[in-house]
């Protein structure tokens, strides 16, 4: 069974088989549509998991890079008439140069100071992307063209399935390399104490900037490709309350855990379907998840479950 | 143009003084457990929300008030029975800011489901009838706001120094062993910490209730103000998140009357921002060494 273990083989085997053989039992195009946005929103959670589960450091505005992602995109394209793709990785350019400047001070905070830092970041983006109207079209949202690649055009679910699939398969492979460089270790030498991992020798402030410059771009990217799928953006998608369910995913599915971050996507993406029909209480039982979670798997499902199959509880060996 | 600036002036101290409440709440739970309780916000939604509905319902002005006061204070001890003392053991800051997340999240989810999501509003304490004071116009309510928030920090100020309860408080809050060492209940003091984080917060949002609505989503931005309030106060003392949550308020009425006025929300997190980053510490906090 230990292949099956190990993430950068069996994991990535596991989770293209289960991407390829989705959607024999997906029914209809709505439940492709929930699949899609479980995937770009993994694809958000992986890149977080680095910076929270991995370095240790909380973000509490990573809604707002999905914002600009999807801001960038939908205003390249339609206003200045950029090729989707070019809008999107120059839009990941920006966003990254924008996290490399802001992470410099913000980073160097620590504990609830870092919290309170990055949630300003993101709720100072989400007014920006409110306010400036003539831009974004304030609270009401704005249009997005399609994403076209040459003359093609990705349009319909089935389509958008294989994208965002390929999409999150890459997403996680560059995330387990990372993860396997020296960048990951010194990450987890930091994560475990800053000032042991620089008496070593670890330039800590450069590695926890260049993974938070990594996990604003998988933000950023993500948000252009929710932008094109959806045809239309609002400023909901950048706001505290999308950091805050982004964080919850992280920690649901299990912190230092690729595949957990997949997981707790797919979790708290497909729960609100399910509780649509007690709408009203869809917060409460999130609310209430994220705390039970938090009380009693405080390692998140994914780790728990596979320290518990090996019978040795060392979450630290699962990826 | 002078009476503009103290018009702004005056509603930027009445707000502010708000934000400190909230932001005192923020601190007394840090002090007695070191977690930073992101529901904060919502006992302020909570003492805001029982009290307009206890008005409805035909109770008079001061029972409503006791009556939201002692069910936040309530929620505030459930809250620390039930999701902070089981999970204290990892004394994680990651695991126990979601915690509180995830309760403030589960309140609102329940406000909205035993009251409603409409806008609600609380008849003033003591009329509508407009003040002047050197041409700027108050409505009463400021004062109301302004003395209620004094005579808080006066009681918590004689509480903590000169009450047993009180100062056990502090002394927990200084060093939790050697307080356990001479017989404090660490637990006692944890409980009364929420308790008392729900009063405040609860008043916080009484107070405000008249002149700005209240609804089961008002507790999200008043608690993170006050959360600015009390980094820009850089976790040092209560006076320091007082004035953290005035400077906050003013810099908003001020940004709010001469720049823009959209961008007044934005305007507390920029200078939390600024701060963050020039001064890491907040405007009052001491340098300290990491201990390793």
């Amino acid at each position: 069974m230990t292949w099956l273990f190990n993430p950068r083989t069996g994991g990535l085997l596991v989770l293209a088989a289960v991407i390829a053989l989705l959607p024999s039992i997906l029914p209809n195009s709505f439940y492709f549509d929930i699949a899609i946005r479980v995937g770009l929103n993994a694809m958000v959670c992986i890149g977080l998991n680095l910076l929270i589960g991995y370095a240790g450091q909380i973000s509490l505005g990573h809604a707002g890079f999905i914002g600009l992602g999807a801001y960038g995109s939908a205003i390249l394209t339609g206003q200045f008439e950029w090729a989707p793709l070019t809008a999107m990785f120059f839009t990941a350019a920006m966003v990254a140069l924008l996290a490399f400047f802001l992470g410099r001070p913000i980073l160097k905070l620590k504990g609830h100071f870092l919290a309170m830092g990055t949630l300003g970041l993101g709720i100072i983006i989400s007014i920006v992307l409110n306010t400036e109207a003539k831009w974004t079209g304030g609270p009401d949202g704005t249009m997005v063209n399609p994403l076209t690649l040459g003359s093609y055009e990705v349009y319909g679910e089935q389509v958008w399935y294989w994208v965002v699939g390929g999409v999150l398969l890459v997403s996680v492979w560059v995330a387990l390399n990372i993860i396997e460089s020296p960048i990951g270790r010194a990450l987890r030498a930091l994560h475990t104490s800053e000032v042991a991992a620089e008496t070593c020798g670890v330039d800590v402030a450069r590695y926890k900037l260049l993974i938070f410059v990594v996990s604003a771009v998988y933000a950023s990217l993500a948000g252009s490709l929710l932008a094109h799928y959806g045809g239309f953006v609002t400023p909901v998608d950048a706001d505290f309350l999308k950091s805050v369910e982004l964080v919850t995913m992280v920690v649901l599915g299990g912190m230092a855990s690729v595949y957990g971050a997949v997981i707790g996507a797919a979790i708290l993406t497909v729960l609100p379907q399910l509780l649509t029909a007690f709408e009203d209480f869809e917060h409460m039982v999130l609310g209430l998840i994220l705390m039970l979670t938090v009380i009693f798997l405080p390692k998140g499902l994914l780790p728990s479950l596979v320290a518990r199959l090996k019978r040795k509880p060392k979450a630290e060996e699962v990826a | 143009m002078y009476a503009e600036f103290l018009q702004f002036l005056l509603s930027g101290i009445t707000v502010g003084a708000t934000y400190g409440l909230v932001g005192l709440g923020f601190f007394i739970i840090y002090n007695a457990s070191h977690v930073i309780n992101f529901a904060q916000g919502e006992f302020v939604m909570i003492g805001g929300m029982t009290a307009v509905f206890l008005v409805d319902a035909g109770a008079p002005l001061p029972i409503a008030v006791v009556g939201a006061v002692l069910a936040a204070i309530f929620v505030g001890i459930l809250l620390e029975k039930l999701a902070i003392e089981p999970a204290r053991k990892s004394a994680d800051v990651v695991t126990l800011i979601i915690i509180t997340i995830g309760a403030s999240i589960f309140l609102r989810g329940l406000a909205q489901v035993v009251w409603d999501k409409d806008f609600h509003s609380l008849p003033a304490f003591s009329g509508e009838e407009p003040i002047n004071i050197f041409g700027a116009v108050i409505v009463p309510q400021y004062l109301w706001i302004m003395g209620g928030a004094a005579v808080i920090v006066a009681a918590l100020w004689y509480f903590f120094n000169k009450v047993p309860m009180g100062k056990a408080m502090t002394a927990t809050a200084y060093n939790p062993l050697a307080a356990r060492l001479v017989g404090i209940r660490v637990k006692t003091v944890m409980m009364l910490g929420f308790g008392l984080a729900g009063m405040l917060g609860a008043i916080a949002g009484i107070l405000i209730a008249p002149i700005a609505f209240t609804s089961y989503e008002a507790g999200i931005m008043l608690g993170l103000k006050g959360f600015c309030a009390l980094i820009l106060g850089g976790l040092s003392t209560g006076r320091a998140v007082i004035i953290g949550g005035i400077i906050v308020g003013v810099a908003e009425a001020l940004g709010a009357g001469y720049l823009s006025s959209e961008y007044k929300d934005a305007i507390a997190f920029i200078i939390i921002l600024l701060v963050l980053i020039f001064m890491p510490q907040g405007l009052f906090g001491k340098k300290g060494a990491d201990r390793v």
